[in-house]
């Protein structure tokens, strides 16, 4: 059913969900959230499967109005989300009425923001997912980013109306901030480096450029050596890839990269961090810490627990206090009597 | 033949299964035999898979299994295959209208090596090209086997736009554009098949690990084959590959 209009497309403002997979082999990406922690918790606290798709919103969010009423989360990036004007807060379930405008005032913290809205955005899956991959125009809304005048459908399983807000703790939510530590496991070609070359990439700051997109995020500094050239007979790249080409300078492959290619990768970012990737903007540094496969599933097993902290808003309510506020309650109404 | 499989971590998420580092048709049976395993009997966890030249990544969920449990199954489906082979690849004729309109470079490619355009048909429709992988865009296929007699350096200027379905040639390797993308490769001809189609299942016509036979068509029948497969009624011709 019809259920949002899109009265401002944003800058760049796509459907995604957890990604299209069983067709890299056929060379098309598997696309879906560039912050896969953000659109999984922003599903969890609107009572959707986590893998629904989700609006990804980036920098410039969009303007959007409700049609009829409906339970929503923002997560990911602080864009300063405002409700007919009201400051919207991230990271718990908000009930919006039909006729509510949503907008945003700009980034504050990271790039990347997920709206998820309960039921799902409905678009038709395509090769079994309905995240957009804007550069073959699959998936999402006519495989390209919303624009003004669209209107987006609500999935028709309305999940049950949940009782009360629900929250991910404030210890548990993530500060982007503007220097980002990745854990990185080396391989699978990290043999075709010098050991300085490896050194300056662990050891090294870098720098996001501006020509980072869903594709792959580039990154400047000091240069990383190779041992024997840059080429290699084309092979596939995961999510997360640190690719090294002929420049020197490492490129960190993302959702929308290519199935395959043909340049030696140094080192995979390790999941849990990616979303701290995703969150990176332009002019913001990073750093690559080298974990072990061991400490990698330790790092998957702490988000897991994140996630799962997500529970109903409000301490667990205190009986005494609450026996106190009905006895006042029950005198004053006494007294008014 | 080719040693033993190195088995690499990408990650925490991913493992290669790497066979070798080359360009060459033995590997590259080893990548896709591999592939077929699994996808007959998938590990647990396994959440997608990407066949190279001479690779097979295989991307997994790491809440449910690990890169020492994978590689222990992956192993073992290996060390299997030699019990059961894998179905023979086929050979996939694709129909191909060459020059005129649909192949404006097949003059330059056979002035560029001293031949006619006939003889550039001949020799480009009278080899099968073995498909090593798809990728760089979605139904794109890595194709071996090109004769050099009929390479052709990249256009100095690329077109803004080459229709879906377009033939060409670059140096040393012959491919088709699944979509209509910029581009390029000097232009031969044109083939009425649609390479990509997402609404397909699979998308696409020829997988890696089959081989590829251009079949030149005159202008008609190329018509009469674009409209039968608008109406659903063509079917590709395919045969096993033998030896």
């Amino acid at each position: 059913m019809k259920a949002i209009d899109v009265l401002d497309g944003g800058m760049m403002t796509t459907v995604q969900d957890l990604g299209r997979f069983g067709y890299q082999r056929y060379g098309v990406p598997t696309s879906g959230a560039l912050d896969q922690f953000a659109l999984r918790a922003a599903n969890r606290l609107v009572g959707n499967p986590e893998g629904a798709a989700a609006l990804e919103m980036t920098a410039i969010g969009p303007r959007l109005r409700f049609l009829a009423p409906a339970t929503i989360a923002l997560t990911g990036a602080d864009l300063q989300a405002r409700i007919d004007g009201q400051a919207l807060a991230r990271w718990e379930s908000a009930a919006v009425e039909a006729g509510a405008t949503l907008s945003f005032d700009g980034p504050q913290d990271g790039i990347r923001g997920y709206l998820a809205v309960a039921g799902g955005i409905d678009v038709p899956p395509v090769l079994g997912s309905r995240s957009t991959y804007t550069r073959s125009k699959l998936g999402g809304l006519d495989g390209r980013p919303l624009k003004a005048g669209d209107t987006l459908d609500v999935g028709g399983e309305r999940p049950a109306l949940l009782g009360g807000t629900l929250r991910l703790p404030e210890a548990e939510r993530p500060v982007y901030g503007h220097a980002h530590e990745l854990r990185v496991v080396l391989g699978p070609q990290d043999d075709r480096f010098t050991a300085r070359g490896i050194e300056t990439f662990l050891s090294s700051e870098y720098r996001v450029s501006p020509q980072s997109d869903r594709m792959g995020c580039r990154l400047t500094g000091p240069t990383i050596e190779h041992l024997r050239g840059p080429d290699i007979v084309s092979d596939g790249i995961p999510f997360g890839a640190v690719q090294v080409s002929g420049d020197g300078a490492p490129i960190v492959l993302l959702a929308d990269r290519g199935t395959a290619g043909g340049y030696t990768k140094i080192a995979t970012v390790i999941g849990p961090d990616l979303p701290r990737l995703a969150q990176a903007a332009p002019g913001d540094t990073v750093r690559f810490t080298r974990v072990d496969l061991d400490q990698a599933y330790a790092a998957v097993r702490e988000q897991e627990r994140r996630l799962a902290s997500i529970a109903p808003a409000g301490p667990a309510p205190d009986r005494a206090r609450l026996l106190k506020v009905a006895a006042a309650v029950a005198a004053v109404s006494a007294r008014l009597r | 033949m080719a040693g033993e499989a190195r088995y690499l971590a990408a990650g925490e998420a991913a493992l290669v299964v790497e066979f070798g580092d080359a360009i060459d048709p033995a590997i590259n049976r080893r990548v896709r035999e591999l592939c077929l395993a699994v996808d007959r009997d998938t590990p647990e966890g396994v959440r997608d898979l990407v066949p190279t030249y001479r690779s097979l990544l295989v991307a997994y969920d790491p809440r449910v299994t690990t890169f020492d449990a994978l590689r222990a199954r992956l192993a073992g489906l290996e060390a299997g295959l030699a019990h059961t082979p894998a179905p023979p690849p086929r050979v996939v004729e694709i129909p191909t209208a060459y020059g005129g309109e649909f192949g404006p470079d097949l003059a330059f490619v056979a002035e560029h090596n001293g031949l006619t355009p006939d003889d550039v048909v001949a020799i480009h429709a009278g080899t099968d090209y073995l498909v090593y992988m798809m990728g760089f865009s979605p139904g794109f296929t890595y194709l071996g086997g090109m004769s050099e007699r009929i390479a052709a350096p990249r256009l100095k200027t690329p077109r803004t736009a080459c229709p879906a379905g377009s033939v060409g040639i670059a140096q040393q390797q012959t491919g088709i554009y699944p979509v209509e993308s910029p581009g390029g490769w000097q232009l031969i001809g044109r083939t009425p098949v649609s390479l990509f189609d997402p609404s397909r299942r699979p998308p696409v016509v020829v997988e890696a690990g089959d081989s590829i036979r251009f079949a030149p068509v005159s202008l008609d029948e190329y018509a009469r084959i674009q409209d039968a497969i608008r109406r659903g009624a063509w079917t590709l011709r395919v045969r096993e590959k033998t030896a």
